[in-house]
């Protein structure tokens, strides 16, 4: 397994997630927009940051980069495709996944840690955890609010293609344990494959044990392994 | 071939959040305006040449849709003058 970390101009968590993937014995490489995917990808990560310098909407310039056509021909493959954070945005923008990330209800940028109820625990994205689970992953925002039309909405829901939803440390999904006034807590979404994932908290900076405060977003990044 | 400016302008869907309009109405107030709402916008002025100002919106439209503006939370519309 070669996990392809698509770097465009301005992304930023690149080498994090290299190094978080590397550490689960994962091997990765980062891999220049320009250069397209390597032959042998199978796996990609896009990767947080601020491409193109979030110009237009965040996401919106490195979605139309001429590598987004390789990433969703990977995906519909089968290729595992994980967005964080910006790639999140980036994978929205491509219609990768339902929805869009916009500006937070609170205008502001955001960087806290926050907790997450693991929805789905039969994706490869949370096999290391269960159903229902909370677990903590810092977010590093200011446009991560989802936003989803009703009817879009509904489908998700009805196809059970939401994967986390921001709570409390206990579970409870409460707007007070919204950071950023997403449509339903939504904090990650599945594509039309249980592949394909895009998140706004960040799993590579909840990899390392002597990074900060918690290793729990090492579980979605094992769906590498 | 006519020279034409089209102008996008992309808005949030009604009902969807703007907290930087809300910020703005707010500033605005603090400055002792009164006003009942606010919004904002995003206008692009495209000056293109075509052969009628239809293929001129046409061409526009399309713009928008693939990136000007996200369907998911945005309404736009397109107005074409001879430049």
């Amino acid at each position: 397994m070669t996990v392809s970390v698509v770097q465009f101009g301005g992304s930023n968590c690149d080498r994090d997630a290299v190094r978080a993937l590397a550490h689960l014995g994962i091997d990765a490489e980062r891999v220049w927009h320009e250069d397209g995917l390597p032959s042998d990808t199978d796996g990609i990560v896009l990767p947080g940051g601020f491409s193109y310098g979030d110009y237009l909407r965040a996401g919106a310039m490195a979605a139309r980069a001429p590598v987004m056509a390789e990433v969703r021909s990977a995906a519909e493959e089968g290729v595992p495709v994980i967005g964080i954070c910006n790639g999140a945005q980036i994978g929205s923008e491509s219609g990768l996944t339902p929805g869009a990330f916009t500006t937070n209800a609170s205008a502001r940028f955001q960087c806290e840690p926050v907790h997450l109820r693991v929805e789905r625990a039969d994706t490869p994205w949370t096999a290391a955890y269960d159903e229902g689970e909370v677990i903590e992953v810092p977010i590093a925002h200011g446009e991560g609010r989802f936003e989803i039309g009703e009817d879009a909405h509904a489908d998700l829901v009805a196809d059970d293609r939401v994967l986390f939803r921001y709570c409390d440390a206990d579970g409870n999904v409460t707007d007070a344990a919204n950071p950023n006034g997403s449509t339903d807590s939504v904090a990650g979404v599945l594509g039309e494959r249980e592949t394909v994932a895009v998140l706004m908290p960040h799993p590579e900076r909840a990899t390392l044990p002597d990074l900060g405060r918690s290793t729990d977003g090492a579980g979605i990044l094992r769906a590498f392994a | 071939m006519t020279a034409y400016t089209a102008t996008v302008t992309v808005r949030l869907k009604r009902g969807v959040l703007d907290p930087e309009a809300e910020t703005t109405q707010q500033a605005l107030e603090r400055l002792g305006f009164e006003l009942s709402d606010l919004r904002s916008a995003d206008r692009f002025e495209v000056d293109l040449e075509a052969a009628d100002a239809d293929e001129a919106a046409d061409r526009a439209d399309e713009m928008a849709e693939r990136l000007l503006a996200n369907p998911t939370i945005h309404d736009y519309d397109v107005a074409v003058a001879e430049r």
